[in-house]
C-alpha cells in the first residue's frame, strides 16, 4: 500500500491501423507529485492518457495501479478508482449549474427525487477544496473559461482522485489564472493526489513539475527529475535535435500601406479600434483573455458585424459583410478556434485545403480532380503534413497537423492581409518554430500579417509592431526597436 | 529496415481491409440479401422480376436521392409523402387528354415542389428554424393543399401520353420484356445528383456545411442560399416522383403517399448517410433503396403476410443501421 508509486505503466503498446501510436512506453508516478508528461504533437501522449483513462486497450504492456494489476476497465471504472481527467476542451452542460453538472450521473436523491440543495451544499464544499469561492448555483454557461477547470478539478477531488490528468491546462486562461491553477495543483500535491500535467508551456513545466517524461514518436524517452533539466534539454529530448533558435531571423522589408481601419466598434465588446497594416510587416495584438482581440479580427473578416466603423483596403473604403467578401478582398484568417471555425473535421485533407479558394481555381461548376490533387499535395508538402494521404480525413489528424491545414488554405487562398489569431495554440515546439518561419517568410514576400497571441515571446519574437488591448480598448502600440515586455503586460494589465 | 516497411505495408493492408468492410459493408449487404433470396424463392433471379422490384423502388428511390441533399447539411424532410401527394394532383389536374402537351403537368408538378421547398427552405435558412417542425408542419400544409385543390376525390382521366411515363416501356414488343421508363427517370436523377455531389462546387459546399457549418462560413461558402437550395432540390424531386406516382397510377390521388418520407429516410440512413451530416453517399442511398426493394419483393415472393412485413422491415432497417454504426465505431 505504501508503495512509492502510484502507478507503474510498462512497455505499453498500442497500435491502430497503419500507426504505431505507442511503443513500449513507460510512466512511473509518485504519489504526490507533479509529472509533466511533454512531447510533440502525435508523441503518444494523448494515446497514453486514453489507455490510462481506460478508452483504449493497450496491445501489450502492464498497467500497475495502488499497487495491483489492472487490465481492461471502462472510463467509468478508472474514474471510480481514482483516476480521472480534467479535459482540454472541457466537456460540460451549459445550461445546467455547477452542482448539477459536477454530480451528473451520480445525483444526490433524497425519497428517489434529486436533492438540489444537498447537492448545492456538497458542491460548494468541494469547491471550497480547491479554494474557489464560486456559487453552485450558477449556470455553467456565465463561468469563464479558468472557472469551469476549477468546477472540473472539483469534481475530480469529489472522487477521491489518486490521480489527476490535466490536458493543456492552461491553452485558454490568463497568466493571473494560472497562478490559482498552480496554487490548487500544490494543494492537492499536498494531499497526495498525483497530477499528471500535460503542456507545451516551458517555463509552467518547469515551474509546477517534479518530473518530466519525455515521448517521442510514440517511444519513451526518458523520465528526468524537474531539478536537473533545463528547456534546452527538453527540447533536444523532444524533438531529437538542436533546435539553433525557436525564432527565424527578420529580414521583412515594410512597404506601402495597404489596410487601414478607422473607429471599429461592435457595441459591448470593442471600440476606438483604429490601425494600419503595412506590406512585409507584422503586427501583433496582445492582450487578456476577453480583451477583445479574437472578436476584432472576427468582425474585420465579416464572421461578426460591425457596429461601427470604416475598413480600408489599398486606401479604398471596402465594406465586409461576410466571409466571402473578405476572401475576395484578399484577407485571410486563421481561426482561433480550429476545429470549431477552422476545419470541417468529417472531410479530408485536401477537401478542407480547397474549401475557401474553390471558387478562385476553377471556373464553371466544376472542381477539376488534377487541378486540386496538385493544389492540395503542394500544401502537404510545403507544410510538411503528415498524413498517409491527402484523403485523411482531417479529424484524424494531430492538432499539428491540423493547424496545418488552416494554413495551408490560407496560402491556397493568396491572401495578401493575413489574419492569423493564436497561429501556435496548442501545438508542439517543432511545428511552432515551423509555423514562426513560414509567418516570416509570408511577410518576406510582401503580405501583411496580424498575429493575435496571448504568448508575449511569440509576439516579440515575430512582430514589428505590437497594439495592447484592454476590454475592447486600445491601450497602447510599440514598436520593435522600443519593445519591452513590462510595458506591454502593465498595458495588458491597465496599470 | 525492410522487416519494419513489411509490416507497415501488412498494416497498411489490413487498414484497407478494414476500411473496405465499413465502405462497401453496405453493397455487400445487398449483395447477400440478394444471394439468400435467390435461394430461398426460385421466382426471385429473374430479369422480369429484377426489373420488377427496380420499377417499384423508382419513386421512393428518387425521394431518398432528393433527401440525401437535406440529410448531408445535417437537416431533414418530413413533408415527401404530402408533397408527392399535391404535386401528383397538380400535374393530373393539366393532363386531361387533348389540354396540355405532356410537358406541361410534369412542369407543374416539379414546379409545386420547388415552390414547396423554397418555402420551407427560407425558413429554415433565414429564420433558423429546424427543419424538422418545419417539414411537419408543411406536411398538413401540403396534404391539405392537395385535398383542396382536388376537391378531395381523386383526379381521373388523364392522357395516355401522361400515363405513360408510369407505364411505359422501352423495346419490349411482343412478349419481350422492355425497359421501364421509371427506371430511366431513377437512373438519370441518379446520375445527375452523383455528379453534382462529387464532380461540382455545389456538392463540396453541401458536404462542407453538414460537416461544420461555422467553418464553411468562415471560408466564404454562402451558407443560407446553398441550405435553402438543398430544400428545393428535395422538395423539387418530390414533384417529379408525385408526377410518376400519378402516371403509374393514372389518376391524381390526393390521399396517397403517407409514410413515402419514413421509407425514403430510411433508404438514406443505410445507405450510410450521417443524420448529423456531413458524411454519405448518394450511391449508399440507391443501394440502400434496393435494399428496402428487395426485402419487400422477397417477403412478397414468399408469400408473408403484410402484416408481418411492415414488422419485418423495422427490424431490418434498425439492423442495418446498427450495423453501420457498429464497423464505423471500431478502433
Amino acid at each position: 500500500m505504501n508503495n512509492e508509486y502510484i502507478l507503474e505503466m510498462t512497455d505499453i503498446c498500442k497500435s491502430f491501423p497503419g500507426v504505431k501510436a505507442l511503443e513500449n512506453v513507460n510512466l512511473k508516478l509518485k504519489r504526490g507529485t507533479v509529472h509533466a508528461l511533454m512531447g510533440e504533437n502525435g508523441a503518444g501522449k494523448s494515446t497514453l492518457m486514453k489507455v490510462l483513462m481506460g478508452m483504449y486497450v493497450p496491445d501489450s504492456g502492464r498497467v500497475v495501479y495502488d499497487g495491483r494489476e489492472i487490465s481492461k476497465y471502462t472510463q467509468g471504472q478508472a474514474i471510480e478508482m481514482g483516476i480521472t481527467m480534467v479535459h482540454q476542451e472541457l466537456s460540460y452542460i451549459p445550461y445546467m449549474t455547477v452542482a448539477e453538472n459536477m454530480f451528473l450521473g451520480r445525483e444526490i436523491l433524497k425519497n428517489g427525487v434529486v436533492d438540489k440543495n444537498a447537492m448545492c451544499e456538497k458542491a460548494g464544499e468541494l469547491l471550497a477544496r480547491v479554494g474557489v469561492g464560486l456559487d453552485p448555483r450558477l449556470l455553467m454557461k456565465d463561468l469563464s473559461v479558468s472557472e469551469r477547470q476549477m468546477v472540473e478539478i472539483a469534481k475530480c477531488v469529489s472522487y477521491n482522485a489518486q490521480i489527476v490528468i490535466m490536458d493543456e491546462p492552461t491553452s485558454a486562461i490568463t497568466d493571473k489564472e494560472v497562478e490559482r491553477l498552480f496554487s490548487v495543483l500544490n494543494d492537492l500535491k499536498a494531499k497526495g493526489v498525483a497530477i499528471i500535467y500535460i503542456s507545451h508551456k516551458m517555463d509552467e513545466v518547469l515551474k509546477i513539475s517534479d518530473e518530466v517524461t519525455i515521448l517521442r514518436d510514440g517511444s519513451f524517452i526518458d523520465t528526468f527529475s524537474t531539478k536537473n533539466i533545463d528547456i534546452d534539454k527538453i527540447i533536444v529530448a523532444m524533438v531529437g535535435r538542436e533546435l539553433s533558435q525557436v525564432y527565424p531571423e527578420k529580414h521583412n522589408k515594410i512597404g506601402e500601406q495597404i489596410f487601414e481601419v478607422k473607429n471599429l466598434k461592435r457595441d459591448g465588446v470593442f471600440h476606438d479600434i483604429s490601425f494600419s497594416l503595412r506590406e512585409g510587416e507584422i503586427l501583433g495584438f496582445a492582450g487578456l483573455m476577453g480583451a477583445g482581440r479574437t472578436e476584432i479580427m472576427r468582425a474585420v473578416y465579416g464572421i461578426d458585424k460591425l457596429d461601427g466603423g470604416e475598413i480600408y483596403i489599398h486606401g479604398k473604403r471596402t465594406v465586409i459583410r461576410n466571409p466571402g467578401d473578405a476572401i475576395r478582398n484578399r484577407i485571410g484568417l486563421v481561426n482561433e478556434d480550429r476545429k470549431g471555425v477552422g476545419l470541417v473535421l468529417p472531410m479530408s485533407i485536401k477537401n478542407n485545403l480547397t474549401l475557401s479558394n474553390l471558387n478562385k481555381y476553377f471556373n464553371g461548376i466544376v472542381v477539376g480532380k488534377k487541378k486540386e490533387a496538385e493544389l492540395a499535395d503542394r500544401m502537404i508538402k510545403l507544410l510538411a503534413i503528415k498524413a498517409p494521404s491527402k484523403e485523411q480525413l482531417v479529424k484524424n489528424l494531430s492538432g499539428g497537423n491540423q493547424q496545418k491545414v488552416v494554413l495551408g488554405k490560407l496560402l491556397l487562398d493568396e491572401a495578401e492581409i493575413l489574419i492569423m489569431d493564436e497561429p501556435t495554440r496548442g501545438i508542439d515546439v517543432g511545428a511552432k518554430s515551423e509555423i514562426y518561419k513560414l509567418i516570416c517568410e509570408l511577410a518576406e514576400d510582401g503580405k501583411a500579417v496580424i498575429v493575435v497571441s496571448s504568448e508575449m515571446p511569440e509576439l516579440l519574437g515575430l512582430c514589428d509592431r505590437i497594439i495592447v488591448l484592454h476590454e475592447g480598448k486600445m491601450m497602447g502600440e510599440v514598436r520593435r526597436e522600443d519593445f519591452d515586455q513590462e510595458t506591454l503586460m502593465k498595458w495588458a494589465f491597465a496599470q | 529496415m525492410f522487416q519494419n516497411l513489411d509490416a507497415k505495408s501488412n498494416m497498411l493492408k489490413r487498414n484497407d481491409a478494414k476500411s473496405l468492410l465499413s465502405k462497401y459493408g453496405i453493397l455487400i449487404a445487398l449483395v447477400v440479401l440478394i444471394v439468400v433470396l435467390s435461394i430461398a424463392t426460385p421466382n426471385f433471379l429473374q430479369v422480369k422480376n429484377f426489373l420488377n422490384v427496380f420499377r417499384q423502388i423508382s419513386i421512393s428511390a428518387v425521394l431518398a436521392i432528393g433527401a440525401t441533399f437535406v440529410v448531408l447539411t445535417g437537416g431533414i424532410d418530413l413533408s415527401l409523402g404530402a408533397v408527392v401527394a399535391i404535386t401528383g394532383v397538380s400535374a393530373a389536374i393539366f393532363a386531361h387528354p387533348g389540354e396540355y402537351p405532356t410537358v406541361v403537368p410534369v412542369l407543374v408538378g416539379i414546379g409545386v415542389g420547388v415552390l414547396f421547398g423554397l418555402f420551407i427552405g427560407v425558413i429554415v435558412a433565414k429564420a433558423n428554424v429546424a427543419s424538422f417542425i418545419v417539414t411537419l408542419g408543411v406536411t398538413t400544409i401540403a396534404r391539405g393543399g392537395a385535398l383542396l385543390i382536388a376537391d378531395g376525390r381523386p383526379v381521373s382521366n388523364l392522357d395516355p401520353a401522361f400515363n405513360w411515363i408510369g407505364n411505359g416501356e422501352i423495346g419490349g414488343a411482343e412478349g419481350q420484356i422492355g425497359f421501364p421508363v421509371m427506371i430511366l427517370i431513377m437512373l438519370a436523377v441518379f446520375l445527375i445528383v452523383w455528379f453534382i455531389l462529387n464532380k461540382t462546387k455545389y456538392g463540396r459546399y453541401v458536404y462542407a456545411i453538414g460537416g461544420n457549418e461555422d467553418a464553411a462560413y468562415a471560408s466564404g461558402v454562402k451558407v443560407d442560399r446553398v441550405k435553402m437550395s438543398v430544400y428545393v432540390i428535395c422538395s423539387g424531386l418530390a414533384g417529379l416522383a408525385g408526377v410518376m406516382q400519378a402516371a403509374r397510377i393514372e389518376v391524381g390521388q390526393p390521399s396517397i403517399g403517407v409514410g413515402y418520407e419514413l421509407d425514403a429516410i430510411a433508404a438514406v440512413v443505410i445507405g450510410g448517410t450521417s443524420l448529423s451530416g456531413g458524411v454519405g453517399t448518394v450511391v449508399g442511398t440507391l443501394i440502400g433503396a434496393l435494399i428496402i426493394g428487395f426485402i419487400n419483393n422477397g417477403l412478397d415472393l414468399l408469400n408473408v403476410s403484410s402484416y408481418y412485413q411492415q414488422i419485418i422491415k423495422g427490424l431490418i432497417i434498425i439492423g442495418a443501421v446498427l450495423l453501420d454504426v457498429k464497423t464505423k465505431q471500431k478502433r
